[in-house]
């Protein structure tokens, strides 16, 4: 009711003050159209909005500069980031020479009663330079632009440290690929139980299979001693879908060649990211579910993971945690993997901490992890 | 005289309701156009709400969400689908169905020199179809597990799969069936905008004598024309997947701990069609606000629009390269490498024709006499961002800068600035300036000002600051920043977009006054108020049927005769013959 009442006295003093408005023009016999006076106050706000819009750019940019991400921790950030300062600096500059020379322009020839304005149609020359000049910039700007990108697409991956991240709705978890550095065969239907990841091995297949026959003798033991007509064919039609899966997931295992099965065994699953320093690493992505992005921010690397496909990425850390601690005077600094694709209602707090330390650390803490192996699940 | 002289007795359904005059249906466009707005500017006021004051209780959002909010605080599902409605309304139902079936409809037959539409059933019909698409998305809006949530651009699996979140529910399916009427309407007014304008020209106006407008609305109905069947035909196949058990874009799925039963399809084959037609749809958005613009400034500049021909060009090629840069937004897919990198090429050429109109426009205003109506203003600011939207891209179409800015805030200030922000100016310029036409009277001047002013300042406020959120990593379509730590230092930065957020939709209150109150009581406009050469201002203040009461007048000078040396007045409309010795501009 209040806000009725609220609304309907806005209205009613916006209808007020146009009264007055029309009132006092008829007053001093100004009509409700453009003026001398119109125009330069407008075109004098327009000077203002143009300066301001400068002054504003800077002051964001005071503000604001060192909440961004500055320091790229990666061996393929700096040549992002030379690229970004390259093609920054261009934007600024064209920026902050066609806002002014606009609003300049708009200011400095505001209408007057007795100017008269140029039958200016068109002048060849100007146009051609100022389509020659963007042109030639812009080619340039390609040929850098994918240069980089050549060579953070293109990168020798062959002694690379292969790593799968895995995502699902709402969280993150890695899989390393053991001393044989080949990540084993994996599909979601073997997802089940401690095999988050659905990795296909022999002892993972045994446990399924065991688990669904499992159930199928319960069930089969329950058939005996029920007699109702209509619970035995509820109960037969599950024994058949779980036969059925059963099925399934043999036909998984007798396609998938036998390497694949054997490289899973010393896979290791885990929650959080460990790095060493100065290793290059490829990172293989899937997801069980919907799209999601896995965002390095700091170390410029993101790559979408998507249901049914897997998806790469290689990069170097080249900064430990605890080094960019120090660089940023933060204690509490972590690096962090986000979610980068809307992927649901908890995207917003899909995130894996990512650590990246030296040599050494490293193989201590995977020396460590040998009860998250697949073959000990 | 002509036949148009003893029409049918109308009524008020045939005048009002199902009319077949291209005025009429314009008006309907443009007054659903404005509500659809003001719907999905609240969605944007209370989204903002929840990002500056996170989990924080607050009666505006349980007033307007109630279950949704529980004690004041939007949930994160609610959150999506907020976003999500708010983005399709913006640019379909504002952007694409409010500007374009407004302005194509109003200026099409009026500036070619024709009596209606090629078409006025189909032209009733195409609105009829829009105002089904609103009616069931503002449905949506009202089911039980919510409206639509993942996101505008809808990518499956998430949209796909009811279990994956509840907006994937009704909802999804109200927003496909939503969105396949408006395709439907956006097809028949386009074809009709299209034969419009290639054969009912009046004698004279040959192509290179139409105004811009009308060259720009011609080429977004092709656009339009060739690139939504494919957004028809990505939702169709959706909408198999959805409910027939298909696998187009679905492929061995877990969710919920149960395997669906999909197996061989490929979401991002989804996307390829989505941005088929999703980037064109960007130029659909932006190029009739240039057209717009490029008349006003024109105009109120009382000068030729700079390079007539360039412009056209660049329109051109603009529609030409806008559809073979859709794979920017799939750079991070895992799409082939070589592949992004043609998709770079093509994407940054687009610079060098969007180049060429800002200069063009620039070197308008150069030596004019300006005259500083709102319409202008909101011209000269669309020029602005033009600019400052435009640059950003040079940066998200470059794809190695693209891996670490893409889908954070850095793109949400882009779009917003680039294609938000100018069709919207291009739009209400266009209100302001054709508003007599419309219903024969002016809009209020001081108060056209205020709103100019208010709006322009809170627009930079609101969408500048979201490039440094998006440099600092923070992901867009996220419920809150609080669960990274990395990001609490965004607050001050979120609270400075909301604080402007909320005053810019307060100040489009200024706005719609205006506009109702000056359709009632506005001063009465005398027949050519800004003293314009084109056609329609050749038509009598009393908008009649069929245009102009005798026969059509012919044409013998292009649109832009402004401050001609040798003429008597700073303007030569179009019908104007040409004098004895005087030489036609080519
Ligand atoms: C009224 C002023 C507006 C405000 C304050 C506003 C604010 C926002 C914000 C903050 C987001 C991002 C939310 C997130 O990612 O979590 C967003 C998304 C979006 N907005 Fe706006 N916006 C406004 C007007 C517009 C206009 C005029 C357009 C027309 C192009 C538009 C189109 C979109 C689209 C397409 C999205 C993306 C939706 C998605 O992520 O699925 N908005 N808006
Ligand atoms: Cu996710
Ligand atoms: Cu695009």
């Amino acid at each position: 009711m209040i806000k009725v009442l609220f609304v309907l006295v806005i209205v009613v003093f916006l209808a007020q003050i146009v009264r007055v408005f029309e009132i006092s023009s008829k007053i001093k016999n100004t009509k409700n159209e453009v003026s001398d006076s119109s125009n330069n106050i407008n075109g004098i706000f327009l000077l203002i909005s143009g300066i301001g819009l400068l002054v504003f750019f800077f002051w964001q940019r005071a503000e604001w500069m060192d909440q961004t991400l500055q320091i790229s921790a990666s061996e393929h950030g700096p040549i992002i980031d030379a690229l970004w300062d390259t093609t920054m600096g261009l934007i600024i500059v064209v920026f902050l020479l066609l806002t002014p020379l606009l609003f300049g322009v708009a200011f400095y020839f505001r209408g007057r009663e007795n100017r008269k304005a140029s039958y200016i149609t068109h002048n060849n020359k100007l146009e051609f330079f100022w389509t020659a000049i963007p042109a030639v910039i812009l080619l340039a700007l390609i040929s850098y632009g994918l240069n980089v990108w050549g060579k953070i697409v293109n990168q020798d991956t062959s002694d690379a440290m292969v790593i799968e991240v895995y995502a699902k709705q709402f969280g993150w978890t890695a899989r390393y690929s053991g001393l044989d550095n080949t990540l084993g065969a994996a599909n979601v239907r073997f997802v089940g139980g401690t095999n988050e990841l659905g990795v296909i091995t022999e002892n993972t297949k045994d446990k399924q299979i065991k688990d669904l026959e499992d159930k199928i003798n319960k069930l089969e033991n329950d058939l005996i001693t029920i007699s109702s007509a209509g619970k035995r064919k509820l109960i037969q039609q599950r024994i058949e879908k779980l036969q059925k899966k059963k099925n399934t997931l043999l036909t998984y295992f007798i396609t998938t060649p036998k390497e694949n099965l054997i490289a899973g065994e010393d896979d290791i699953v885990v929650k959080e990211l460990h790095l060493p320093v100065g290793k290059k690493v490829l990172f293989k992505f899937r997801s069980q579910d919907v799209i999601h992005s896995a965002y390095l921010p700091h170390f410029r690397v993101q790559m979408n993971c998507v249901p049914g496909t897997t998806t790469q990425f290689a990069f170097t850390p080249t900064i430990t945690t605890k080094d960019m601690k120090k660089e940023l005077d933060n204690d509490a600094f972590e690096y962090v993997l986000l979610c980068n694709k809307i992927c649901g209602n908890a995207h917003y707090n899909m995130q894996m901490k990512v650590v990246v330390e030296t040599e050494e650390e490293y193989s201590n803490w995977l020396s460590n992890q040998t009860d998250k192996k697949i073959i000990n699940l | 005289m002509s036949e148009h002289e003893h029409h049918e007795k109308e009524n008020f359904f045939t005048k009002y309701v199902f009319s077949l005059d291209h005025k009429m249906i314009s008006k309907q466009f443009l007054i659903t156009g404005m509500i659809m707005g003001v719907i999905a500017m609240g969605m944007s006021a209370l989204f903002r709400i929840q990002l500056a004051n996170p989990g924080e209780s607050s009666s505006i959002l349980s007033t307007f969400l109630g279950r949704w909010a529980e004690g004041g605080v939007m949930s994160p599902d609610i959150y999506l689908s907020l976003v999500t409605i708010h983005g399709t309304i913006m640019v379909f139902f504002v952007l694409t169905g409010g500007l374009s079936g407004t302005f194509a409809n109003l200026l099409l037959p009026l500036q070619v020199g024709a009596r209606d539409m090629a078409s006025g059933f189909m032209n009733m019909l195409s609105y009829w179809f829009f105002f089904a698409s609103c009616v069931v998305m503002i449905i949506s809006l009202f089911v039980q597990s919510g409206p639509a949530g993942a996101g505008w651009t809808i990518y499956p699996p998430l949209s796909a799969v009811p279990q994956a979140m509840s907006g994937s529910g009704l909802g999804m399916t109200l927003w496909l069936v939503s969105m396949a009427l408006f395709i439907v309407s956006s097809l028949l007014g386009g074809l009709n905008y299209i034969v419009t304008v290639l054969n009912l020209r009046t004698e004279g106006m040959s192509m290179t004598r139409l105004p811009l407008t009308v060259w720009a609305l011609l080429v977004t109905a092709i656009l339009g024309v060739l690139s939504f069947p494919v957004l028809l035909s990505a939702a169709l196949l959706l909408i198999f997947d959805r409910s027939f058990g298909t696998s187009f874009f679905l492929s061995d799925i877990l969710v919920q701990g149960e395997v669906l039963s999909h197996a061989g399809g490929n979401p991002i084959l989804f996307q390829h069609l989505f941005w088929f037609l999703g980037h064109p749809e960007v130029y659909i958005v932006l190029l009739p606000a240039l057209g717009l613009t490029s008349e006003i400034i024109a105009t109120n500049s009382r000068k030729p629009i700079f390079g007539y021909r360039a412009m056209i060009g660049s329109i051109l090629a603009i529609a030409f390269l806008s559809f073979i840069v859709w794979g920017h937004h799939m750079f991070i897919t895992g799409m082939n490498p070589f592949l992004g990198s043609v998709f770079v090429f093509t994407t940054l050429l687009i610079a060098i024709p969007s180049a060429i109109k800002v200069f063009n426009y620039i070197a308008t205003l150069w030596r004019g006499n300006l005259q500083f109506t709102p319409a202008m203003l909101f011209s000269i600011a669309l020029v602005s961002t033009f600019i400052t939207g435009g640059l950003t891209g040079l940066i998200l179409g470059d794809s190695a800068l693209d891996i670490n800015v893409h889908d954070t805030y850095f793109v949400v200030a882009h779009f917003h600035i680039v294609m938000g922000l100018s069709a919207i100016f291009g739009m209400l310029a266009g209100v302001y300036h054709w508003f007599p036409k419309m219903y024969g009277r002016l809009m209020n001047l001081k108060l056209g000002y205020a709103h100019f002013w208010g709006t322009f300042i809170c627009a930079y406020g609101t969408f500048f600051p979201m490039h440094f959120l998006g440099m600092a990593g923070l992901p867009r379509r996220y419920y809150s920043n609080t669960a990274f730590p990395m990001f609490d230092n965004l607050l001050d930065i979120n609270e400075v977009v909301s604080f402007f957020a909320i005053a810019g939709a307060l100040f489009q209150v200024i706005f719609f006054f205006n506009f109702f109150y000056s359709i009632f009581r506005g001063p009465i406009s005398s027949q050519n108020p800004w003293k314009s050469t084109t056609l329609e201002w050749t038509t009598p203040v009393e908008r009649i049927h069929g245009n102009w009461p005798g026969d059509i007048p012919s044409v013998h000078r292009w649109a832009y005769d402004y401050s001609k040396p040798g003429m008597d007045e700073d303007f030569v409309p179009q019908i104007v013959p040409l004098k004895d010795g005087e030489e036609e501009h080519h």
